[in-house]
């Protein structure tokens, strides 16, 4: 009798939970954006030497160009670069691999990149304070390099 | 000048809130006359929006210049678009020390 109260009950919850199922619209989330530093500073490349064996272009994301250019440029490890663009080092890690995969492809079927936007957000203006490590934007007609914490003068561009 | 600075607790002796949105007080700070009084953020415990909704709030507060630890990048844009200075701290440091410096 118990256990069979038991069963009931189990089906009871399945039941809702199947209902909700239901009712939940499977759509995906939202990508988080990808935090790059610059977009690249090229719009795209082309093969040259070579008859175009197809018409259709690669579309590299800045994030992409970022990763790579964190990963494989600036020698940084998964984890560091990850903290830089603001996302876990798995998605990182499933980004970068995204853009060898995409250079390879066009470097052998001899295809164009062209790049793109992506899901991916530029910091613009943004500078470093050395002496208190505070990272700080000027707005407007504010063109001093001091920094606003400590007004020391030691300030570096992140964005190059 | 008016300057905000997100604060977990209402007295200047408290941390700085590393969150912008979500930061449960704001400390604002006159430099004209040195001056501090608190606001409450009523958005931070908001299901979402919190950022836009309590960059609004210090828009309309006056502000120039905003100090936290991490911005949103619709708050970001919302401020970029007021003119109003970012800056990003990452150590942990009272308001009265933030104070003394600027």
């Amino acid at each position: 009798m118990n256990s069979c109260f038991i069963i009931s009950q189990f089906f009871l919850i399945e039941n809702i939970l199947i209902i909700f199922a239901a009712n939940y619209k499977y759509m995906p989330r939202n990508k988080r954006l990808r935090k790059i530093v610059a977009p690249p500073r090229f719009s795209g490349y082309k093969p040259y030497g070579c008859r175009p064996q197809s018409s259709i272009p690669v579309e590299l994301f800045f994030e992409e160009y970022e990763a790579l250019k964190l990963a494989d440029y600036k020698m940084l490890n998964h984890e560091q670069a990850a903290i830089l663009m603001d996302i876990s080092r798995a998605t990182f890690a499933r980004i970068y691999e995204n853009a060898r995969r995409k250079i390879a492809l066009a470097l052998v079927e001899t295809r164009e990149i062209v790049t793109s936007t992506g899901s991916s957000y530029t910091e613009k203006k943004w500078k470093l304070c050395n002496n208190c490590h505070a990272r700080f934007n000027k707005s407007g007609n504010n063109t001093l390099s001091a920094c606003p914490l400590c007004s020391s003068e030691n300030t570096v561009h992140i964005n190059f | 000048m008016i300057t905000i600075i997100s604060a977990q607790e209402n007295n200047t002796s408290s941390l700085m809130d590393s969150r912008f949105g979500r930061a449960k007080w704001f400390c604002i700070f006159n430099d004209e006359n040195n001056s501090t009084s608190f606001v409450e953020n009523p958005h931070f415990e908001a299901q979402g929006g919190a950022g836009v909704k309590t960059s609004e709030m210090i828009i309309e507060l006056g502000a120039k210049k905003v100090i936290s630890g991490h911005y949103g990048p619709k708050a970001k844009e919302l401020l970029d678009k007021f003119n109003i200075e970012q800056v990003e701290m990452h150590e942990e440091k009272s308001i009265d020390e933030i104070i003394k410096n600027l």
